[in-house]
């Protein structure tokens, strides 16, 4: 149990997805204008990190290790990360209208986005069996949202303050994201798996 | 190689077996004519049509209970577009619902506003900020320009602006092939 919690607190903090593995910036800029869109952002990829990191693990340990294609590893994950997505669109759809109307286009989205491509591989690399790619896969989708909200926030805030000319709209989002970024290597060291 | 082309092509089978199942069983019932109408007009929903709204309007449309002219925000454009989605003829627009008027958003004169806060309930799009006896104003960004404001306002506060275009509402101009030369 204890190293699940360590690998959330990890995932969440310590290595976080954005800002220190520095994974997923598109929707990190593209979609953090507002803090509701974020969290719809948020939210999406969380659901589809969580199902992507899993059924990697299934696809990697039970096809391409023993039949020795480990080579096929990226392509593979990324034509599963796409149904997936696919699969979850249709499904949110037909489940939950509400929520198909505010996940609305990141749905489909999150098939581009780097993170649910990374954490996967991630997993394999770090060697992880299947309830701990899970929870790497969870944690790192929740480090994603809360990072993405923390700076929408933050960005909405800005929206109302008086910036120097030369450095409103994407400039002063990049120096906030340095900044936030040096906060988070505070957490560096804090936990340490093996 | 054989074994990769395999694994490959039996994820891709797999996979689309199981989209093409799921795409059938949680196929949802919409109206997609009324949804590609929705899309033409241009969402200002003003209720100019005399339905409440614009995807209202789109679906009276596609029922055929609605002209497709009784959209004045959407000028003859949007009834030209209309028209050729729908494959009618092009009608002018309807005078009963208003004239055509350059795209414009609603300023209130924040020196005369009393803070009654009818506007605010009279927006479709919760453009107007304020609270009672506090000054309003309007989120340009947000409001249609569907002056629905303007008639509740007891002191005559709220006008009309023509939008004057800027970096972030230039739009490319359509072709300027005038459209009846070439149908």
């Amino acid at each position: 149990m204890e190293q699940y919690f360590l690998i959330l607190l990890g995932t969440v903090f310590v290595n976080n997805i954005i800002m220190s593995k520095v994974l997923g910036l598109c929707p990190f800029f593209g979609v953090s204008k507002k803090l509701e869109t974020a969290l719809s952002m948020g939210l999406a990829t969380t659901f589809v990190l969580t199902l992507g990191s899993g059924t990697s693990y299934l696809i990697n340990h039970y096809l391409l290790l023993p039949s020795g294609l480990t080579y096929l590893r990226t392509l593979s994950f990324i034509v599963v990360i796409a149904a997936i997505v696919q699969f979850t669109e249709m499904f949110v759809e037909k489940t939950s209208p509400v929520l198909y109307q505010v996940l609305g286009i990141y749905l489909p989205l999150i098939t581009t986005n780097c993170a649910v491509l990374g954490i996967p591989l991630l997993n394999v690399q770090a060697n992880h069996d299947f309830v701990q790619s899970l929870a790497f896969g969870f944690g790192g989708a929740v480090g994603f949202t809360m990072v993405l909200v923390l700076f929408s926030g933050l960005r909405e805030r800005l929206e109302g303050a008086d910036i120097p000319k030369p450095f409103r709209g994407t400039s002063i989002a990049m120096i906030t994201a340095g900044l936030m970024s040096l906060a988070f290597m505070g957490f560096s060291g804090l936990v340490h798996i093996h | 190689m054989l074994a990769a082309l395999l694994v490959m092509a039996g994820i891709a089978l797999l996979v689309g077996g199981v989209l093409g199942y799921s795409a059938v069983r949680f196929r949802v019932e919409g109206d997609p004519l009324a949804d590609k109408i929705d899309a033409v007009l241009p969402q200002t929903q003003c209720g100019q049509c005399g339905y409440p709204g614009c995807k209202p309007y789109a679906q009276a449309i596609a029922d055929g209970s609605a002209e497709i002219n009784q959209c004045p925000p959407g000028g003859e454009d949007g009834i030209r577009k209309l028209a050729e989605l729908l494959g009618k003829e092009f009608k002018p627009l309807n005078a009963e619902h208003g004239e055509p008027k350059p795209k414009s958003v609603a300023i209130i004169d924040e020196a005369t506003c009393i803070g009654c806060t009818l506007c605010i309930q009279a927006c479709p799009v919760d453009a107007i900020v304020g609270a009672s006896k506090q000054m309003h104003t309007v989120l340009a960004a947000e409001c249609t320009g569907c002056e629905l404001c303007i008639v509740p306002c007891p002191v005559d506060c709220i006008a009309m602006q023509p939008l004057t275009e800027n970096v972030a509402n230039w739009k490319w101009r359509y072709p300027p092939l005038p459209l009846k030369a070439m149908a």
